[in-house]
């Protein structure tokens, strides 16, 4: 074998090598939205875009987030408390009939997602434990840690 | 099981889900959640702050959901009747239209890039012919492509010159251009969404897809601008514009045929949400007192409004007959075939439509608790579920195309090192390797694997539902399908569940052995049975009621379960029971057994009467069955099922109930709670059991069971234990549901043999593994054509299902 051919291999096994980390194993920076409790009514934004915050005066009574659905979902990641509603609103901003529909394999709930609409899902993970989300085909992921 | 949110209308009790407006906290929430429980009427009220609702349940000849909600508003919140379930007809109609959409656009972009697809495969003609002077004499890679030049080029020398007398350059421009145009338009959508995935760390078709066609466009664009690099190094400055345009060309057409089908996955949903009216009759008090007839949306019929049907007329809302007479079709809710004739006391479901007679009803469940709505949702939320089967295609679907993008590089880099290695030069091992590549990359289609199984569950809900077999989601499809032995609970399921008074047998030598005294025998039992709950007392009374004796409450009584019944009526003590109970009052029943066993044995149920500590006569009270349940019994056998009777009742007669239904295992005189017990047993011997039941009393043994059936009456969609429901009321929809269960899991076998053989297979040849044996390689125009009618053949093999003879 010449050196380009070494070459190729070694070009070829660095790519595959990439693609199974930056698709399986990278972090995903910047996409984990916290919901601490809070005692107000109030909504808070972060840089993700994600609003976080409860509903109702006094006690945390709902967990809210949006999860913006484009090619994937943002944040894909969002840490909530165990045993209390959620309200995941998904604010699709797309077309592509690989989103339209997310499923919460976890809570028999599939849910076709509008185009450039918002969709409110509500789920109370019954105990800590992480809770996937996925598009209907299970190609696009999430998850909904629940602490 | 499901989470579907069906209320549930018991005979006792109705229940209501309000909206609630302008609840903030949880002070909110218990102060309306408080005054609803304290209201007349309502047995129970919860309230969620969250869902921003009431569930109520009442008695609705105490209070009606129009006192409830003013109730509310005075309590100081905003509250309305819900709308017909608005959220499942919305979604519908908003999945619709954009399907519709979809459709169309793709439909207009699949012509569109066809036709420059042509155009780019008739203009590369000349750069494949290698006699021009900028080169294109390397080898031509695309099987697909050597074929169309080598069969075409004869013919298009003949008929085009002049295309031959364009410089090379020209005509690889020109390619350039289309192709980005193709590219920038018709697929644009592939290589967008194809980004926005890829900074998520996902991948999908659109992934494959846009690499593949992106790869072969660069390639071609570099050789294009720079084809002296190329031949410095060997290689020939080949082009694939032409095949980038078809490949989108030919996704784009299978994207749309798609999309076309997808939409009639659902159609049997979108036929039942549009059998709600739109207008109602109601009669509204005029200011003059008298009464008119107004006609008003069906959103604005309140309950207890009167509402006139005229034949030929849909019935606007759930409701109950006060006047007139008529034969209903409820076919599309029920599937019963024939009309169901309607009289004063009997109920009428929204959606269907009054065929003969004219009648008025008073309104009674409207908006989302309307069967109507209910059913909708049922189904729409049965369709949306999914099926364990599901499990390996979604955990293949997960990593596929990462995977596959994997294999592509793999390809490539073996068929370079190959070929390279066995003496090809670089720039063929390069032309070749690419080739490979990219066919890999388009003919890999995780779509058919990800429509296997849900457009599979879509149409067979449907088609259930039209039969009147209401199967509430993906799992409970799929364990209906491996169902071994079905379990009949006897009253109601195997009879008609309506026990009528057939023999009283007077004790010979007793003052009730006269006409006079059997008279007075049978009014003294149904006085003491008035104060029973059971439905053999139930029949005993009402047959006295209608005989016209007088029937009074007792002066003592006392219920002895699974015995029968003691009391005082008019100071004479009274038993009536069975042997057992006889027993306890030292009361020798030999003189009458042999008549209560001839009773028995003729499948009636015989129940001892003393009166005063003495013998007195046998009262016989029979249930009949179905008319359609021996037929259907025949059917379950048919199918290969155990077919097994449940009942509390004895043995005798159970077993006379059972030969007529054609069934020849019993189990007899269990308890209640012994329905569990023995499904439990026959599941601990391997067996997987369906329970079929009325869905009331059952309830706990229909969720024992691998499924769980409740046999409604038409208007009980509720049955929240059962995993399916039946609503014509009869057996034939059991044999119905395990055939249509069986069917759907042979259809998703089938797409996912289908889509996982293609890509087992596919992937490997367009990588070249029959190349070295056999020198077959697959086009990538080819590739891009499987990848395209993949899904298309998964979808349109579900669609079968509503083809599919379930009688």
């Amino acid at each position: 074998m010449t050196a380009i051919d070494w070459l190729v291999i070694a070009a070829g096994a660095s790519a595959v090598s990439w693609v199974l980390w930056y698709f399986f194993a990278a972090e995903r920076v910047g996409a984990v939205a916290t919901l601490a409790p809070a005692s107000t009514g109030t909504s808070t934004g972060t840089s993700t875009g994600t609003s976080t915050g409860t509903s109702g005066s006094g006690a945390v009574q709902a967990q809210q987030a949006t999860i913006t659905v484009k090619g994937g979902y943002s944040p894909a990641v969002v840490r909530v408390k165990a045993g209390r509603p959620v309200r995941l609103a998904f604010d699709r901003q797309e077309t592509s009939g690989c989103s339209e529909e997310v499923v919460f394999a976890d809570f028999g709930i599939r849910r076709y997602l509008p185009a450039h609409e918002q969709t409110v899902v509500e789920v109370t993970p019954p105990v800590p434990g992480t809770y996937a989300f996925t598009c209907g085909m299970g190609m696009l992921r999430g998850k909904l840690v629940a602490e | 099981m499901t989470t579907a949110n069906i209320t549930h209308s018991g005979p006792a009790a109705e229940k209501v889900v309000i909206p609630i407006t302008g609840m903030t906290c949880a002070a909110c929430q218990g102060r309306v959640q408080r005054t609803l429980q304290k209201t007349p009427g309502v047995v129970d009220a919860a309230v969620n702050l969250m869902m921003g609702n009431a569930t109520v349940s009442y008695d609705p000849a105490a209070v009606t959901p129009d006192a409830l909600i003013a109730t509310i508003q005075k309590t100081g919140y905003g509250a309305e009747l819900p709308p017909p379930d608005a959220s499942a007809v919305d979604e519908q109609a908003a999945r619709d239209r954009a399907q519709e959409e979809e459709f169309h656009e793709l439909r207009t972009k699949a012509v569109v890039s066809g036709v420059a697809g042509a155009a780019a495969m008739v203009a590369s003609m000349p750069l494949m012919a290698g006699d021009h002077a900028a080169g294109h004499a390397g080898i031509v890679a695309d099987p697909f492509m050597r074929w169309a030049m080598q069969s075409l080029t004869p013919a298009l020398r003949g008929a085009a010159p002049w295309l031959y007398a364009i410089p090379t350059g020209a005509l690889s421009w020109a390619l350039l251009a289309v192709t980005l145009g193709v590219m920038a338009w018709a697929g644009r959508h592939f290589y967008t969404r194809a980004w926005a995935a890829f900074r998520h760390h996902a991948a999908d078709m659109n992934t494959l897809v846009a690499v593949g066609t992106g790869a072969a466009f660069l390639y071609s664009a570099v050789a294009t601008a720079a084809p002296g690099l190329f031949r410095a190094a060997g290689l020939a400055p080949d082009v694939y514009y032409e095949a980038v345009v078809i490949i989108i060309a030919l996704i784009l057409t299978g994207n749309a045929f798609e999309a076309r089908a997808k939409r009639q996955t659902s159609s049997a949903l979108r036929a039942l949400a549009a059998l709600q009216p739109k207008t109602a009759r109601v009669l509204r008090p005029t200011p003059d007192g008298g009464q008119a007839e107004v006609d008003l949306p069906v959103e604005a019929v309140r309950a207890d409004d009167l509402v006139l049907v005229r034949p030929g007329e849909r019935v606007p809302v759930d409701g109950e007959v006060v006047s007139g007479e008529s034969a209903v079709d409820e076919s599309m809710l029920t599937g019963e075939s024939l009309p169901v004739a309607k009289k004063p006391g009997d109920r009428v479901i929204g959606g269907t439509i009054n065929r003969t007679g004219a009648f008025r009803y008073r309104a009674t469940t409207l908006g989302a608790s309307s069967v109507l709505a209910q059913i909708v949702k049922l189904m729409r939320d049965a369709q949306g579920s999914r099926a364990p089967i599901q499990a390996l295609a979604d955990r293949i679907s997960a990593v596929f195309v990462p995977v596959v993008l994997s294999i592509a590089i793999v390809t490539f880099t073996t068929w370079f090192v190959a070929a390279h290695v066995t003496g090809t030069p670089a720039g063929a091992a390069l032309v070749r390797a690419f080739a490979a590549a990219v066919a890999v990359l388009i003919i890999a289609c995780p779509c058919a694997m990800g429509l296997a199984v849900p457009t599979a569950v879509m149409v067979s809900t449907g088609k259930g539902a039209e039969l009147g077999v209401l199967i509430k989601g993906g799992e409970a499809l799929q364990r209906a399908g491996d169902v071994s032995t079905v379990v009949l609970d006897k009253t109601g399921t195997v009879t008609e569940g309506r026990p009528t008074v057939t023999d009283v047998v007077p004790a010979a030598g007793t003052v009730h052995a006269s006409a006079a005294g059997r008279d007075a025998l049978l009014a003294l039992v149904a006085s003491l049975e008035s104060s029973s709950e059971h439905p053999l007392a139930d029949a005993i009374v009402r047959h006295a009621k209608d005989q016209g004796y007088a029937v009074r409450a007792p002066e003592a009584f006392e219920s002895h379960t699974g015995r029968g019944a003691t009391g005082v009526v008019d100071g004479t003590a009274l038993a009536v029971g069975n042997e057992r109970l006889m027993a306890d009052w030292v009361i020798n029943v030999a003189p009458l057994r042999a008549d209560a066993e001839r009773l028995a044995g003729e499948g009636k149920t015989p129940m001892y009467v003393a009166v005063d500590g003495a013998l007195a006569g046998v009262i016989a009270v029979a249930d009949p069955i179905k008319e359609t349940s021996r037929e259907a019994v025949r059917r379950l056998r048919a199918l290969g099922l155990d077919v097994v009777m449940l009942t509390g009742d004895n043995r005798r007669t159970a077993e006379a109930v059972a030969r007529a239904a054609g069934i020849d295992r019993v189990v007899a005189e269990v308890l209640p709670d012994g329905k569990v017990a023995e499904v439990r047993r026959l599941q601990e011997q391997g067996r997987v059991v369906a329970m079929v039941g009325d869905g009331i009393n059952d309830a706990p043994a229909l969720a024992q069971a691998d499924v769980g059936m409740a046999v409604g009456s038409g208007t009980d969609v509720a049955a929240e234990a059962a995993d399916v429901v039946l609503m014509r009321g009869d057996l034939a929809g059991v044999a119905r549901a395990v055939e249509l269960s069986r069917r759907t899991m042979r259809t998703m076998k089938q797409n996912l043999f289908w889509a996982f053989v293609y890509n087992v297979v596919g992937i490997p040849v367009a990588a070249g593994v029959l190349y070295p044996a056999f020198g077959l390689l697959l086009s990538p125009i080819l590739a891009s054509a499987a990848m395209a009618f993949s899904s298309v053949s998964v979808v349109s093999n579900s669609l079968r299902l509503r083809q599919a003879r379930v009688d």
